[in-house]
C-alpha cells in the first residue's frame, strides 16, 4: 500500500499490538464500531470465525443459511440505519454467493463491507480448491474491491474500506483476505481513514448553481419537486420538507425515496414512476420547472425519454458528477450532498404556494382513486387484493412500521400503499429488481432497529427465492413479521404476459408448498388466511405476535397493478386499466 | 460535432494499484464499446500511473464515460482530447529476412525514406522499429508485404496535449 494516498487519524488503537491477521480484522470492525455482521463460515475464512468465537461477547456474527442472505441481511441493516452493513464469507462458492447482493447495493447505493477469505497466496491462480477470482467477478459491482496478501495491509484496508463505503455516494466495498494473511503475525495499529488521495467523497457547495436553483424556483409557475434516495442517504429529510413547505411546491418520490417525507404530508404527492401514482407521472410533462433531489432519472422513472418533461427546466441536485446529464439534460445542476445544499436553497426560496398547480394533481388523485386505488384497497367483491392486505397492515402499524418489500406486483402495491411517518421505512430492492431480498433484508433491518416493527412483505415467488433464511429467523429469533401475497403466479411477469403476449403464461404459474407448514417446520408462529373476512384479525393477530409470524394471504389470481406506463411510453401516456 | 463519431484520445491518471485496468476496461465492455488502442504507463507524478485509450465515440457519450472513469475510487483525473489536442504516436517493428538487406535494393530506400530504424540484425533476420502516426506504420507495412514479413507488432498510441493538464495542482492540493 502506497500509504501517501490515504489520510489517517489515529482515534481507535495508541500502541501496537503482536496479533494475527484475523484477529486484527475483528478489531478493525470493533474500532468501525461494527457490532453485528452476517456471514457464513469455510475453509478459508476460517481463521476469522475462530476469532469471531474469541470475541462473541463484543461482535455478534450471525449465521445466515446462504450468503445471498447474509448480503442481503446486511443491506436491510444498513438501509434502516444508515450505518455500514458487514458481510463475511468463504472463498469460491462463498465469495459467489455474495454477488447478487453486492451488485443490489451497488446499484442502491447501499453501504456494504464485505469480507471474504481466499486461498492462501502460494495457490493463487493454481485452480486450488474452492478458488476464484472473487476481485475479478465483483470489480463491477463494487464501489472498490481490493485482495489482501500481507496482514500488515489489513488496518489500512478496512479503515479505506468503510470510509469508501459509506462516504460520498455509498456502495459496497469487498476485501477478499488470503488465508495465509489471516494467520500472519504483525504489529497492530488501527487509525480511521478520512480521506483517500484519488477520490473526492462530495464536491463543496456550488452557491452560484444553488443561486440559479433558488432563482429558477421562485420565478416557475408549476414546479415540481421528484426526490430520491438521496434525500435519505444524505440525512436530508428535514430540509427537504422545509423546501416543499416554504416554496409550497408539489412534491413526488422515487421508490427508493419513500417515506423521506411522511406519506400524509399535504404536499406528498405520490409516487413517479412505471406503477407510479397517476397525477405525478401526468404533470411530469406539465410542470415549468423540474427539480430533481438526490434521485437519477432511472428508465423505469422516466418512461420513453424522448417526451419526458421535455417542456421543463431541470434542475438536478445531486452528490455524484456522473449522474448529471447522464439521462436527463439538466438546465442547473447542483453538485454536493443533498443536506448542504438544499441548506444552502432554503434562504433564498421564497415563500410561496401554487394552489391552481396543486389542485391539478388533487383532481388527477381522485381519477386515480375512482379508478384504481378505491378497488385495491376497498374492493367489495372478488378475492382478497394486495391493495387491502396493505391498507390493514397501515391501520394496525399507523404507519408506523419498516415495510420490507420483495419484487414484483407486491413491491408495487407495498410502495404505493404502505404508509409512511419514518424515514428509513421503505427497504426494497430498486435498481436490481432482486427477488428474494426481502426476507433476508427484513432479517437485517430488524436486528438493527429491534424498536421498529418490520413488517416483509413478500410474494410467492419470491419468498421460495431465499426461503431457507426462515432458519436465520429462527435460530436468531428475529420478530419480524411476514406476509405472504400468494397469488400462485410470478405475478408481474403474468401481467406482462396477458398485456404484451397474449396471454401466454410461459413458466409463470406456480404450485406452491403449504408455507405454513415450512413455517411451522422452523417452528414460527404461522397462518393461512383466504377470505376477506378474516383479515383485519389475522393482521392484528400477526402485529400483535411477540416472536416472528407469518401470514400467507392467498389473494385474486390475476390481479393487475395499475397505473402502469408501458414500456417504452411517455410517462403522460400512463394507463389506468 | 455532438452527432459525429469522433477518434479521442483519453488520458487517466491514476494510483498504480493491482486490478485497475480490469476497472477501467470493464466500463468500455459493459457499453459495448470497443477499445482502438490502450497503453500504461508511469507519469510525470512519481506513483502516478497514466492510461492512454484510444476510442471512436460521439462526444456526448464520450462525456459520460469520462465521468463514469473518473468516479473510479483509484482515478484522480480523466481528460479526452481530440486529435487535434494532441501530439501522439505509435511504435511498430518488422522483423523480416535478412536476404531482403542485401538482395532487395528497394528495401534499403525503403527505411532511409520511411526513417526507420534497424535495432537488431543476426545472419537470420533483422528487426526493424519505425514510431510515427498509423497512416505512416500502415503505409510501411504495404510496403513490405510484397517481400514478406516474418513478424509485425504495434503499440498502443501514446499522446501528450498541446494544453496543461492540471493534474500535478490536484495532487499539491491533497498534501
Amino acid at each position: 500500500m502506497n500509504t501517501e494516498t490515504v489520510k489517517t487519524t489515529n482515534t481507535a488503537t495508541e500502541k501496537t499490538v503482536r496479533i494475527s491477521g484475523s484477529e486484527a480484522i475483528i478489531k478493525c470492525l470493533l474500532a468501525e464500531g461494527v457490532e453485528i455482521l452476517y456471514g457464513y463460515p469455510g475453509g478459508a475464512i476460517m481463521p476469522v470465525y475462530d476469532e469471531l468465537y474469541k470475541y462473541r461477547d463484543k461482535i455478534h456474527h450471525v449465521l445466515a443459511r446462504h450468503e445471498q442472505g447474509a448480503a442481503h441481511a446486511a443491506q436491510g441493516y444498513a438501509r434502516i440505519s444508515g450505518k455500514v452493513g458487514v458481510a463475511m464469507a468463504t472463498s469460491g462458492p462463498g465469495a459467489t454467493n455474495l454477488i447478487t447482493g453486492i451488485a443490489d447495493a451497488q446499484i442502491d447505493s447501499t453501504p456494504l463491507v464485505c469480507i471474504t477469505g481466499q486461498v492462501s497466496s502460494h495457490l493463487l491462480g493454481s485452480d486450488a480448491f474452492q478458488e476464484t477470482d472473487i476481485v475479478g467477478i465483483s470489480t463491477p459491482v463494487t464501489k472498490w474491491n481490493v485482495q489482501v496478501t500481507k496482514a500488515s495491509d489489513i488496518p489500512e484496508v478496512i479503515a479505506k474500506a468503510f470510509y469508501l463505503a459509506k462516504s460520498g455516494r455509498p456502495g459496497p466495498v469487498l476485501i477478499d483476505i488470503t488465508k495465509d494473511a489471516q494467520f500472519e503475525e504483525f504489529d497492530f495499529k488501527y487509525e480511521k481513514c478520512t480521506s483517500v488521495r484519488s477520490y473526492k467523497a462530495v464536491c463543496k457547495t456550488n452557491h452560484a448553481a444553488v443561486k440559479d436553483a433558488a432563482d429558477l424556483i421562485n420565478s416557475a409557475k408549476k414546479p415540481m419537486i421528484v426526490w430520491g434516495q438521496g434525500v435519505i442517504l444524505g440525512k436530508a429529510e428535514e430540509e427537504l420538507k422545509t423546501v416543499i413547505e416554504k416554496a409550497g411546491i408539489p412534491a413526488a418520490w422515487t421508490i427508493l425515496g419513500a417515506s423521506a417525507v411522511p406519506t400524509e404530508h399535504p404536499l406528498n404527492i405520490g409516487m413517479v414512476g412505471m406503477h407510479g401514482n397517476y397525477a405525478p407521472n401526468m404533470l411530469t410533462n406539465e410542470c415549468d420547472v423540474l427539480i430533481a433531489i438526490g434521485m437519477r432519472f432511472d428508465d423505469r422513472v422516466t418512461g420513453n425519454l424522448a417526451t419526458y418533461a421535455k417542456q421543463a427546466k431541470v434542475i438536478h441536485f445531486e452528490i455524484d458528477p456522473a449522474e448529471i446529464n447522464k439521462i436527463v439534460k439538466t438546465d442547473v445542476a447542483v453538485l454536493g450532498d443533498a443536506k448542504s445544499s438544499l441548506t444552502a436553497l432554503i434562504p433564498l426560496l421564497e415563500e410561496k404556494s401554487y394552489p391552481e398547480w396543486h389542485q391539478k394533481f388533487k383532481d388527477l388523485y381522485a381519477i386515480e382513486f375512482e379508478k384504481v386505488i378505491k378497488g385495491d384497497i376497498h374492493p367489495t367483491k372478488g378475492g382478497l387484493t394486495m391493495g387491502e392486505v396493505l391498507n390493514q397492515i397501515n391501520i394496525e402499524s399507523k404507519g408506523d412500521a419498516a415495510i420490507v418489500s420483495d419484487v414484483g406486483q407486491h413491491q408495487m402495491i407495498a410502495c404505493r400503499y404502505a404508509k409512511f411517518n419514518k424515514t428509513k421505512s421503505n427497504i426494497t430492492s430498486g435498481g436490481l429488481g432482486t427477488m428474494g431480498f426481502a426476507l433476508p433484508a427484513a432479517i437485517g433491518a430488524k436486528m438493527a432497529a429491534p424498536e421498529r416493527d418490520v413488517v416483509a412483505v413478500i410474494g410467492d415467488g419470491g419468498f421460495q427465492m431465499n426461503i431457507q433464511e426462515l432458519g436465520t429467523i429462527f435460530q436468531q429469533k428475529v420478530p419480524v413479521k411476514i406476509v405472504i401475497l400468494n397469488n400462485e403466479f410470478l405475478g408481474m411477469v403474468r401481467q406482462w404476459q396477458q398485456l404484451f403476449f397474449d396471454k401466454r403464461y410461459a413458466s409463470t404459474e406456480m404450485t406452491n408448498p403449504d408455507f405454513v407448514a415450512i413455517a411451522k417446520g422452523y417452528y414460527l408462529e404461522a397462518k393461512k388466511i383466504t377470505k376477506r373476512e378474516e383479515l383485519a384479525d389475522a393482521v392484528a393477530e400477526m402485529m400483535a405476535c411477540e416472536g416472528a409470524y407469518l401470514l400467507e394471504v392467498c389473494v385474486e389470481k390475476e390481479d393487475n397493478v395499475f397505473p402502469m406506463i408501458p414500456t417504452g411510453a411517455s410517462v403522460s401516456e400512463i394507463r389506468l386499466s | 460535432m455532438e452527432d459525429t463519431i469522433n477518434t479521442y484520445t483519453i488520458s487517466i491518471y491514476t494510483e498504480n494499484n493491482i486490478g485497475l485496468l480490469n476497472r477501467i476496461s470493464a466500463i468500455f465492455q459493459r457499453r459495448h464499446i470497443n477499445i482502438e488502442s490502450i497503453n500504461t504507463s508511469i507519469s510525470e507524478i512519481e506513483g502516478v500511473s497514466r492510461f492512454t485509450i484510444v476510442v471512436n465515440l460521439k462526444e456526448e457519450r464520450m462525456k459520460k464515460i469520462i465521468g463514469q472513469i473518473e468516479k473510479q475510487v483509484e482515478v484522480i483525473k480523466a481528460y479526452y482530447h481530440t486529435d487535434e489536442e494532441t501530439i501522439y504516436q505509435e511504435s511498430c517493428m518488422f522483423k523480416l529476412k535478412s536476404d531482403l538487406l542485401f538482395e532487395e535494393r528497394e528495401i534499403q530506400n525503403i527505411i532511409r525514406d520511411s526513417n526507420a530504424r534497424i535495432i537488431h540484425v543476426n545472419k537470420e533476420f533483422f528487426v526493424l522499429e519505425k514510431s510515427g502516426k498509423r497512416n505512416e506504420i500502415e503505409q510501411l507495412y504495404r510496403d513490405f508485404s510484397a517481400y514478406g514479413i516474418m513478424q509485425f507488432v504495434r503499440s498502443g498510441r501514446i499522446a501528450v496535449t498541446k494544453q496543461e493538464m492540471k493534474i500535478s495542482q490536484m495532487l499539491v492540493a491533497f498534501n
